[in-house]
C-alpha cells in the first residue's frame, strides 16, 4: 500500500449532469435522410458512432435504434417537427427524459472506476464514442467524452446501485488500495 | 470469460453483455393446425443437442440488442464464427477450413 495519500491528488470524481432531454428513435434505414432534416442533426449509421450539431446528438445504439440529446427546452420542438413528417417517414419516437440518470466519472482514474464494472475492454471505446453496455448488471450507455472522461447514463432505479460502486472506488483509489 | 463476435455491432465483446437464445435454424410451421402432432412436437421440444459444433442463436443484450446466429462448438466452447439471423446457415467444412 501507498503511503503518500496526503498529498495524491484525487483519482477520479464522479459529478451528475443536469438535465436535458432525451429521446428514444428507431427508424428503418431509407428513412433516415428524410429523418436527419427534422432532427437538425445527421443520425450515424455505425452503432457507436455520435453525430453533433450545436448541442443536439444522435447516438446509433443498433441497426435501427438511435438516443437523441438535446438541449430541455428543444424537446417539444422535435417531437412537433418529428410528427409532421410521420407519414413521410414513418418512426417511433419516445420520450426518456427521466428514464436515465447521467453521470461524468472523470480523472486520471476514470478509466479504472469504470472497469470494477464494465466487463469490456475500455481501450477499444475511443473517444467521441458511446456504446449500450453493462455496468455491474445493470444496462448503462457509455459515452467516452476524453481520455479521462466518462459518462454513464443509467436507468433511474438503478442509479443508487451503480453510483455506491463508483463512490466505493474512488474511495479506494483515493487510499491507494 | 467468452468473448463473442457481434455481426452488427462488428465488434468482438464480452460474454456478459450476450444472452444464448437456443437452437438456431428452427423454424416454426406457417400454418401449425395443418402439420401432425408428431412435427410440432418436434418443433416445440426436439432439438439436435450435438457434441460438436452447434449452430444457435444469441442476443446482444447489453449492447445493440439484436438477436444473431452463432456456430460453437460445444466441446471446446469455441466460436467458429457468427452471422446476422436471416442470413443463410454456413456449411461446416468452410468454416473448418479457415481455423
Ligand atoms: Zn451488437
Amino acid at each position: 500500500m501507498n503511503t503518500d495519500t496526503e498529498t495524491r491528488p484525487t483519482a477520479a470524481r464522479v459529478e451528475p449532469l443536469p438535465p436535458e432531454a432525451r429521446f428514444s428513435l428507431r427508424a428503418r434505414a431509407h428513412h433516415l435522410d428524410r429523418i436527419s432534416e427534422a432532427l437538425w442533426v445527421g443520425v450515424p449509421r455505425r452503432i457507436g458512432d455520435i453525430a453533433e450539431n450545436d448541442a443536439r446528438r444522435a447516438v446509433c445504439l443498433g441497426p435501427d435504434e438511435w438516443l437523441l440529446t438535446l438541449p430541455e427546452d428543444q424537446g417539444a420542438g422535435l417531437k412537433a417537427r418529428m410528427a409532421e413528417i410521420r407519414h413521410d417517414a414513418p418512426h417511433a419516437l419516445a420520450d426518456i427524459s427521466d428514464r436515465e440518470l447521467c453521470y461524468r466519472i472523470s480523472g486520471p482514474g476514470a478509466a479504472q472506476i469504470v472497469a470494477m464494472g464494465c466487463p469490456r475492454d475500455l481501450r477499444a471505446l475511443v473517444t467521441g464514442r458511446a456504446v449500450r453496455t453493462v455496468f455491474d448488471g445493470a444496462s448503462v450507455i457509455l459515452w467516452r467524452e476524453a481520455e479521462d472522461s466518462f459518462r454513464l447514463d443509467i436507468w433511474r432505479s438503478f442509479a443508487p446501485h451503480a453510483l455506491a460502486l463508483v463512490e466505493t472506488g474512488i474511495e479506494e483509489l483515493r487510499a491507494g488500495l | 470469460m467468452l468473448l463473442i463476435h457481434c455481426p452488427y455491432c462488428d465488434e468482438t465483446l464480452p460474454e456478459a453483455e450476450f444472452a444464448y437464445a437456443g437452437e438456431a435454424h428452427v423454424s416454426r410451421a406457417a400454418v401449425p393446425s395443418e402439420v401432425t402432432d408428431e412435427v410440432w412436437r418436434d418443433f416445440l421440444f426436439y432439438r439436435s443437442n450435438v457434441r460438436g459444433p452447434h449452430y444457435e442463436r444469441w442476443r446482444h443484450v447489453y449492447g445493440c440488442g439484436r438477436f444473431f446466429n452463432a456456430v460453437r462448438d460445444t466441446v471446446s466452447d469455441r466460436f467458429l464464427t457468427t452471422y446476422e439471423a436471416g442470413a443463410p446457415k454456413p456449411a461446416l467444412t468452410d468454416l473448418e477450413g479457415q481455423k
